[in-house]
């Protein structure tokens, strides 16, 4: 692998609650290149999309980073200012949101909205602005975006708010793009044009792509490779291919069983059983073990991150080793 | 097909529109007049459909947002009545029924919802959330009814001891799982399920897709299983129907319809829906969005998305005709030859 664009290193993120220390994100690791896509994979209450806005530095209180460090050029993140974050949110580092009115102000025009963020960090004319804007939005795949920049949100469908979100996250071509699950909300046909839009420009600049999504399907068309979250964890990396052929994790591999797909038309689905443990009361040990049908009391200690296969690591004392999923 | 169809539509069409007072109907009766024509606000949310289920088929009902699947799915269960058309059970018209027995007949067609959180009356204990209505209707009498009452719940995969509960100390997949047991204690013949798995997470997902086939054996049921994934349809449905703007385009048995697709929205939405079998690849997109149902193209409600649009197309709305054995597809490109 090249230098990585960012490098996670044992990120904690905790809510301190009234009902006691939430562990949303717990020594996660990841590493991303330049022009890669990273599928971060979930289901809901993970620490997926908490993953995210801890490397934005969009973390709200209780919760702050509890360790750990994101490193972005040499830089650990998690320890700048408020002041130097801002400086690469939305300029170096961007995001965008399943709801893209997390982005949009809905009583401004997309025009003010746009030219707002292009002067924000880059010292341009108004015109200039205006012109980025309207090539952002072209690019996006908006048809006539000059009269488009005089609307407001509300007069966009949900498909084209979206990609104004994504115009506005890509003014500054970010070196890093964080998506959370920005096309579950879509259509399948919109979805289809969103995912080929965000494919091409991160390919055009070299944009590095973590994209947050609980849709596994949707990540093995677009990732190069997968990170696997369960209970605030990684539980499984690797390049997408083996993850998603050979899961080694047994999570990994009952998430995919679960998927109705081509091969298994009519068959049972093979299924996990329970259901997600809450944060707050967690077994000791590997989180999954109570689902888990390789469980023994091995799995009553905290398993460490191994590599059982080359390439592919998890955290898992039983780990699957050449079962296809 | 020997036996009648449990449920059959005959030209079933929905229109949602404003209902206009003294005022309103004159101001547009003035604007007519006056050689402006007034706004367009009634939408047709079905447009004429034809559809019967055979007793024991599993029919798939897929479309985008906006398309009238949902609506569809409402008149089927009885809960919406149609603006034009008829909605058969068992051969015969619920409304011309009196009115015990079109109770009798619409309690063996039972729904159930997206949102588990929006579909049940969050202040109601579970076990009057799925018993009143078998106890109200004398499906069980009051002696019989804990019974009754666990049997149903455990049907369903929940356990009785929790029956004291509400439904907001449940977690989603519960929640549909209490849907479920309510729809089924009246002992229902169909259901509609109307993206009865959309809200949930994959892993339960799969949880209740495997109960929905598991009742399915067990009670001999019948189901038009209403949803926008495809991966979901196809691993469900004996039959499926892909819905546009509100007209039926395609109708075929799930092997055929994924196999041979013959209408372009078909064709084009098979090649997008994300599937875990790809590996990194380029994702190409039909272009366009869905237009407004206030303002439909005329024709074809496809033709400004289709890449093989003629002129004919923008003219004329295809049938919905037979082109193989149990295949049925509104395309003019059939007729081509």
């Amino acid at each position: 692998m090249t230098t990585a664009t960012l490098e996670v290193r044992n990120l904690r993120t905790h809510f301190f609650t009234r009902a006691g220390v939430v562990k949303a994100v717990d020594d996660v690791s990841f590493a991303i290149a330049r022009g890669q896509v990273l599928g971060l994979v979930g289901e809901s209450g993970s620490g997926k999309t908490v993953t995210g806005f801890s490397i934005i530095g969009l973390v709200d209180p209780p919760g702050r980073i509890a360790g750990g460090s994101i490193l972005y050029q040499g830089q650990d993140l998690a320890k700048l200012s408020e002041r130097e974050m801002r400086a690469l949110r939305g300029n170096r580092i961007a995001m965008i949101f399943q709801d893209p009115m997390m982005t949009l102000n809905p009583v401004l025009r997309i025009d003010t909205q746009m030219i707002e963020a292009v002067q924000a960090h880059t010292k341009v004319s108004h015109a200039e602005a205006r012109s980025r804007s309207r090539d952002a939005l072209g690019m996006v795949g908006i048809p006539s975006p000059d009269e488009r920049l005089a609307s407001y949100p509300h007069q966009f469908s949900g498909g084209m708010r979206q990609r104004v979100a994504i115009a506005i996250a890509l003014l500054h071509h970010p070196d890093l793009l964080i998506a959370d699950e920005p096309t579950t909300a879509l259509d399948v046909t919109i979805q289809a044009q969103i995912l080929a839009e965000v494919q091409k420009l991160a390919t055009t600049y070299g944009t590095a792509l973590i994209w947050i999504t609980h849709d596994l399907s949707v990540i093995a068309g677009l990732a190069d490779d997968i990170a696997v979250m369960y209970a605030g964890r990684i539980v499984e990396t690797g390049p997408a291919e083996a993850v998603l052929d050979r899961p080694v994790h047994p999570y990994t591999h009952g998430l995919i069983g679960s998927v109705p797909s081509r091969n298994k038309r009519g068959e049972k689905l093979r299924q996990i059983p329970g259901m997600t443990p809450s944060l707050l009361s967690l077994p000791p040990g590997c989180a999954f073990r109570t689902r888990c049908a390789r469980a023994d009391t091995v799995c009553e200690q905290e398993p460490d991150p191994s590599q059982p296969v080359p390439g592919q690591t998890a955290r898992c004392f039983h780990p699957l080793i050449g079962v296809p999923a | 097909m020997t036996t009648a169809p449990i449920i059959e539509l005959r030209g079933v069409s929905k229109r949602f529109g404003p209902t206009y007072d003294a005022a309103a109907r004159l101001a547009r009766s003035l604007s007519r007049r006056f050689g402006s024509a007034p706004r367009n606000e009634v939408v047709q949310a079905v447009d004429h459909v034809d559809l019967a289920v055979a007793r024991g088929e599993v029919v798939g009902l897929v479309g985008e947002s906006g398309c009238g699947k949902s609506t569809l799915g409402r008149m089927v269960a009885g809960i919406m009545p149609p603006s034009d058309g008829q909605v058969m059970f068992k051969g015969t018209d619920i409304t011309t029924l009196p009115l015990d027995r079109a109770r009798d007949a619409k309690l063996k067609v039972q729904m159930i919802f997206q949102d588990p959180y929006a579909s049940l009356n969050p202040r109601l204990r579970v076990a009057d959330i799925v018993g009143e209505a078998p106890l109200v209707h004398g499906l069980v009498k009051r002696d019989g009814f804990d019974a009754y009452l666990d049997a149903q719940l455990r049907r369903a995969g929940l356990d009785p001891a929790f029956k004291r509960r509400y439904p907001h100390q449940f977690s989603g997949g519960q929640r549909q799982r209490i849907g479920i047991a309510r729809a089924l204690a009246v002992q229902p013949e169909f259901l509609v399920c109307d993206e009865a798995v959309a809200a949930l997470d994959v892993s339960i997902q799969a949880q209740i897709l495997n109960l929905f086939m598991d009742l399915r054996r067990e009670l001999d049921l019948t189901y038009l299983f209403i949803s926008h994934d495809l991966g979901v349809v196809e691993h469900l449905s004996d039959r499926v129907l892909i819905m546009y703007l509100g007209r039926i385009v395609e109708s075929a048995p799930a092997d055929e319809v994924f196999a041979r697709p013959n209408h372009p929205y078909t064709q084009a939405l098979l090649a997008e829906v994300p599937r875990i079998e790809a590996r990194k690849r380029r994702f190409t997109a039909l272009t366009g969005e869905i237009p407004s149902p206030l303002a439909p193209p005329s024709g074809c409600h496809f033709h400004p998305r289709c890449p093989h649009a003629m002129p004919r197309c923008t003219e004329e709305a295809p049938r919905l005709r037979e082109i193989a054995s149990g295949h049925r597809s509104a395309c003019h490109l059939n007729d081509a030859h």
